[in-house]
């Protein structure tokens, strides 16, 4: 392989990331602990009915995950950001668009992943049916990654800003409805025994619509925030 | 048309125009509000609340249009490097903000009577308390970068994700309030609008429009000024004025 081509340089990207981030493997753990705690405190504030827990699981599970997704957003570039790999990136001759995604791609394994991979657990504990944890697992592995995608944003436009992580949660939140929206319902309809083909098929429209429009905009962010 | 791109030229045209479209916003508000209170009937069903209609409907109409404003200044500011969109992306924001603000408030206003609470999850509702978050979001954003240029450049590309979503985020609303409540509300008034609501209602709206451009005027004005401190048409606008 070319050593200077554009798939080296992406691989390089999203290893680098990965790389650095398990040598800090509490900075990954924490995100997933405040998924496990939060999805805990619903059932200490609404009280241990398991009918109750089971109609609220749906909604608790996918509202814990969109925020735990937020929670690790400033780890996505302001690391890079305050010891200047991100400046390098910014001088690089590989398009900036394709990097970004491949650093989204890298936070992606690292939050959205173990995300997906600890919700059984959690559904267990509110009851949430067989079926519907399938679905659960399969709404989360399409939408968290739109949620690393939109929160990319987020990060970018915040970089470097006084009180950016409670910022980053103003601009990020209302552009993640959607994604809970449709998350939510497709393992509502699960568990009310419907068909959730329509649900997962817009999850993944949404999927490739980020996919596609998402790193140009966080590029864009992140060469306004280098000004 | 070119000339008035320059801040100088449109920082003075602004100020001329400033007086017609106050007179004009007062003299369609006074129309419109009496054509609304006074000239059109109340509704059979509704009664005399149905008038909160001639706000509420120009107020939500104004929230949306005034977004998809800002997101087309800044977009022409990212794109075309033009100062003036940027004065004027930020001069909007605020203003559709409280247009969004006003549409959940008489919202609110008109469904205590209609459906009997202060707040439904109504699908229109929603998206417009979504909209005011995605307001918050611009103007807090432009509140924590210092530097004018840069806070500009981010409220823009943040608006235009912004206004991609706005559909995406209208639907799933839509949809999630059918799949939630069965349709318990019915419309306001059947397909065709009557003459006698409809005229009203126009009016208010070009009273809201022309209100907004007023509003906007008046905000970019001391915002030009306060970035061309440095030029000499300023300090010689400022000593004639002094």
């Amino acid at each position: 392989m070319n050593p200077h081509s554009l798939a080296r340089a992406v691989l390089c990207v999203f290893r680098r990331d990965l790389t650095v981030a398990l040598r800090r493997s509490t900075d990954v753990l924490t995100p997933l602990i405040f998924f496990a705690i939060v999805v805990s405190l619903f059932p200490l504030g609404v009280g241990p009915e398991p009918a109750m827990l089971r109609a609220l699981a749906p909604g608790v599970l996918w509202v814990a995950a969109l925020l735990a997704a937020m929670l690790s957003l400033n780890r996505l570039f302001a690391n890079d950001h305050a010891d200047g790999t991100l400046e390098q990136l910014l001088l690089a001759p590989h398009p900036l668009t394709v990097l970004v995604l491949a650093k989204t791609a890298a936070h992606w394994v690292l939050t959205g992943l173990p995300l997906v991979l600890l919700s059984p657990l959690l559904a267990l504990q509110l009851g949430l049916s067989a079926e519907a944890m399938g679905t659960l697992v399969v709404s989360l592995a399409l939408g968290t990654p739109v949620l690393s995608l939109i929160g990319s944003v987020g990060a970018a436009l915040t970089l470097g800003l006084r009180g950016g992580g409670v910022l980053v949660s103003l601009l990020v939140l209302p552009l993640y409805t959607p994604v809970l929206i449709f998350g939510a319902s497709s393992v509502t309809a699960a568990v009310e025994g419907l068909s959730t083909e329509a649900h997962l098929s817009l999850l993944a429209a949404f999927l490739v619509l980020a996919l596609s429009l998402i790193p140009w905009a966080t590029a864009a962010a992140l060469r306004v925030s280098h000004d | 048309m070119y000339k008035y791109a320059s801040p100088r030229n449109f920082y003075h045209l602004a100020g001329r125009l400033l007086p017609w479209l106050t007179a004009a916003t007062v003299m369609l508000l006074l129309a419109g509000l009496y054509l609304g209170l006074f000239v059109a009937p109340p509704d059979y069903q509704q009664g005399e609340t149905v008038r909160i209609m001639f706000i509420h409907v120009p107020a939500a109409w104004m929230s949306m249009f005034v977004y998809v404003l800002m997101a087309g200044a800044g977009a022409v500011a990212l794109v075309w490097n033009i100062k003036l969109a940027e004065v004027f992306a930020a001069a909007c924001a605020p203003v559709g903000a409280s247009f969004t603000v006003l549409a959940l408030l008489t919202g609110s206003l008109w469904g205590k009577p209609m459906w009997g609470a202060w707040w439904v999850w109504d699908a229109r509702l929603t998206s417009e308390l979504i909209l005011l978050f995605l307001y918050i979001g611009v103007m807090a954003l432009q509140a924590s970068i210092d530097d004018p240029r840069r806070a500009a450049r981010a409220a823009a590309i943040l608006a235009l994700v912004g206004v991609v979503n706005i559909p995406i985020i209208h639907f799933s609303v839509e949809w999630w309030n059918t799949l939630h409540q069965p349709a318990s509300v019915s419309k306001v008034g059947t397909p065709s609008i009557h003459a006698s609501i409809l005229i009203p209602l126009l009016t208010m709206a070009a009273a809201f429009k022309a209100y907004f451009f007023a509003v906007v005027l008046l905000r970019m004005r001391p915002a030009i000024l306060e970035r061309e401190k440095h030029t000499t048409w300023v300090a010689e606008t400022v000593e004639e004025s002094a």
